[in-house]
């Protein structure tokens, strides 16, 4: 179904719900490059001002993929709940940006939400929204999620620590480990982006992070981010897999390029919970995203990038995960410019995933060829502390010498815990003082702590 | 009077052996020392000024011309940097006026040798022209006939395709400035694809990387791009299946 919109005598055509999207959608270079963006300011404010009117129910009958040819699109379709989406059910696409802002919307209102909505109805009123929307909405929701600790409360904040080497060489490993614990960070997850996706080289970081965590009885859990069927290998091998990390897109055709589908990710899915390691809770998956992966695979099927983008949460949140993760700048200036289509792009991907009932982190990060720096990331951390954000990265001094782009620090993520009061994860934080790392007000001690780690690693 | 001391060092900075990684920095409250984010930010300058820098096609030329080779200058459909970095898709394309010029140095070549500045103009700057030397030398070692060496500016490395295809080159490498790390905004790559013609995928392709006095050493990766394509030519093939066989060579 066409829609116009005349601003001027100038008639503005969309040829479908799709183009609409796509033209009503904020400004980025990935969608310029797709050839599917608006061609002025005015032709987006006319996309944005038509799907204002869309109703809401048209996007259970309009899929923008079709349903014979996309798993997404039918997962997207069949789990949809009828009954949770009544309360918006005759709303338009403007009329929810509006009751979504409304006083009354509080935090379970909106967890009820989550099965009637769709990913393609939160991009579409997304559009809609300034950033302060995005924020405001965002920190009403709350996605709390457990494995060892319990992570996503209101007012607590965390961090992986990622602690990664050009060579995977367990002391640099270990070394980087050290310096973020001491520095309090870690509390979300201590994951490992290994140089090498061999199962053994894998074996040997897991157990590097396993054996800390024993002796140490940190209240956190482990990740090698490794291929999904290099994790399904070890978890039949018996090595101590806490978590399974996988990357995905909105497509089925992306996903296909990273070797994926959703019968795979079940499989890996149930092999990890049958581990039964985590002890307060069985959130297993962590999953990461980010815009214009589809677009690069090739695979957008002419669908923007941002809406592609929330189609992946649709799969996420299939399969409980413990974290997800958006590494918003890592893909390059060709599909998010510079800092301020960065920390549009994040403060989107945010507030969409948590509206789906995700447990939504950041990678507040850029390359060298985007047209950003440390000042548009310390925006974009302290605007997602404010919309509650559940955790960010923590790399040594922003420098991860590994994937070569810079991400947040240790040191990043204290200042945003001092100027907004938020908290690492309770449990976290009481080893933190137990072991004498910060003292009762979370001020950093450091002191007997280290001797005793390093003890242990060298 | 004394001054104050405000910054809080840390006692595992000996864990520094172990990691390039930016580790015991230190901090004045919870946040980074100056020295440190000073440094930070200084290596930041070089990535983005190598991001910017321009390809110094006349030096290269310069220093090339001993070596006898025809030298032609060439441009991508990307206008400038801001588009280059946006539109990758016109980096890969050949504006009209440097297709002619490539018509008219058509012939029948074994090798056509690529300098394109890509990510990092800085690096090939440095880099190219020590790294030609040592290749040509090699290739005469075996009588290969070599193209005109093309000097390409705003360019990807599919525009290799399109220069090789379009000179009558059965096989291109191309020497190409790689996206700046923090560490290194001087580091070349180095792509060769047997058979180019427009329309490749990078799984057609090898690669030798991190090329820079740093890291891998001119000498050393001209012999393995020399045997890789040894190894293209007798095998008439290039890309992932290459690289199984090549093993350790082509990491």
């Amino acid at each position: 179904m066409a829609y116009q919109h005349t601003i001027h005598q100038h008639v503005y055509r969309f040829e479908d719900l799709k183009d609409l999207l796509a033209k009503a959608s904020p400004l980025r270079s990935g969608d310029v490059l797709a050839g599917i963006a608006s061609a002025t300011y005015e032709e987006r404010v006319a996309a944005q001002i038509t799907l204002a009117d869309v109703p809401l129910k048209d996007f259970l009958n309009n899929a923008i993929i079709p349903y014979e040819t996309d798993e997404i699109t039918r997962l997207i379709i069949d789990s949809h709940d009828i009954l949770a989406f009544e309360p918006i059910a005759h709303l338009t696409v403007g009329e929810f940006r509006d009751w979504l802002l409304g006083d009354d919307i509080d935090t379970v209102t909106l967890q009820n939400l989550k099965w009637g909505l769709t990913p393609e109805m939160v991009a579409a009123v997304s559009k809609l929204m300034r950033n302060q929307d995005l924020i405001a909405v965002a920190q009403k929701c709350e996605v709390v999620t457990k494995f060892r600790n319990t992570i996503g409360l209101k007012g607590h904040f965390s961090t992986r620590l990622q602690p990664n080497h050009p060579t995977d060489d367990p002391k640099g490993i270990a070394a980087s480990m050290i310096d973020g614990l001491l520095y309090g960070s870690g509390d979300a997850v201590i994951g490992i982006n290994p140089a090498m996706d061999s199962p053994s080289g894998v074996n040997t970081l897991l157990k590097l992070i396993d054996t800390l965590r024993q002796q140490f009885d940190i209240p956190t859990q482990s990740c090698v981010l490794s291929h999904i069927t290099t994790t399904l290998e070890l978890i039949n091998s018996g090595a101590p897999v806490d978590l399974c990390f996988q990357s995905i897109a909105g497509t089925q055709l992306a996903n296909s390029s990273f070797g994926i589908n959703l019968d795979l990710i079940a499989e890996a899915y149930d092999a990890t919970l049958s581990l039964n390691r985590g002890t307060i809770g069985n959130n297993v998956m962590y999953f990461e995203t980010g815009q214009g992966s589809a677009l690069s695979a090739n695979a957008h099927h002419g669908v923007d990038q941002q809406t592609c983008e929330a189609r992946a949460y649709a799969m996420a949140r299939k399969f409980n995960p413990l974290l997800v993760n958006t590494v918003v700048g890592f893909i390059g200036p060709e599909y998010l410019y510079d800092g301020k289509q960065i920390i549009r792009a994040a403060l989107e991907d945010h507030f969409c995933g948590k509206l789906l009932g995700l447990p939504m982190g950041v990678d507040v990060c850029y390359t060298n060829h985007a047209e950003a720096d440390q000042d548009d990331m310390d925006n974009l951390l302290t605007l997602l502390g404010v919309a509650g954000c559940n955790f960010v990265m923590g790399i040594p001094g922003s420098d991860d010498i590994m994937l070569n782009y810079q991400s947040t620090s240790f040191h990043d993520a204290l200042y945003l815990r001092k100027v907004l009061g938020l908290r690492p994860v309770p449990e976290f934080e009481q080893w933190l003082m137990r072991q004498g790392i910060t003292d009762n007000v979370g001020r950093l001690t450091h002191s007997q702590a280290m001797g005793k780690l390093m003890d242990h690693l060298f | 009077m004394k001054k104050p001391v405000l910054k809080t060092t840390d006692p595992w900075e000996s864990l520094k052996e172990f990691t390039a990684a930016r580790i015991a920095m230190g901090r004045v409250g919870s946040s980074i020392p100056l020295t440190q984010y000073l440094e930070f930010k200084l290596a930041h300058a070089h990535a983005r000024d190598a991001v910017y820098s321009e390809l110094n096609s006349e030096a290269i030329s310069y220093y090339l011309q001993h070596l006898d080779i025809p030298i032609l200058k060439l441009h991508s459909k990307a206008e400038n940097r801001n588009q280059y970095l946006q539109r990758p898709d016109l980096g890969r394309l050949l504006h009209e006026q440097s297709a002619k010029l490539l018509i008219e140095h058509a012939g029948k070549y074994d090798i056509s040798i690529i300098i394109a500045d890509g990510l990092s103009a800085h690096a090939v700057n440095s880099n190219a022209v020590q790294l030609v030397e040592a290749l040509v030398k090699l290739f005469r070692s075996i009588r290969y006939k070599l193209a005109p060496i093309c000097l390409t500016a705003q360019s990807r490395v599919a525009l290799a395709d399109h220069i090789a295809h379009g000179l009558g080159a059965k096989l291109s490498i191309i020497l190409i400035g790689e996206r700046p790390g923090l560490s290194s905004a001087d580091s070349v790559g180095a792509y060769l694809t047997y058979n180019p013609r427009p329309g490749l995928t990078d799984e057609m392709r090898n690669c030798v990387s991190n090329i820079r006095p740093e890291g891998l050493l001119h000498q050393l990766a001209a012999e393995k791009i020399f045997y890789l394509i040894q190894e293209a030519f007798r095998r008439k093939l290039s890309g992932v299946d290459l690289k199984d066989n090549a093993g350790l060579l082509t990491s």
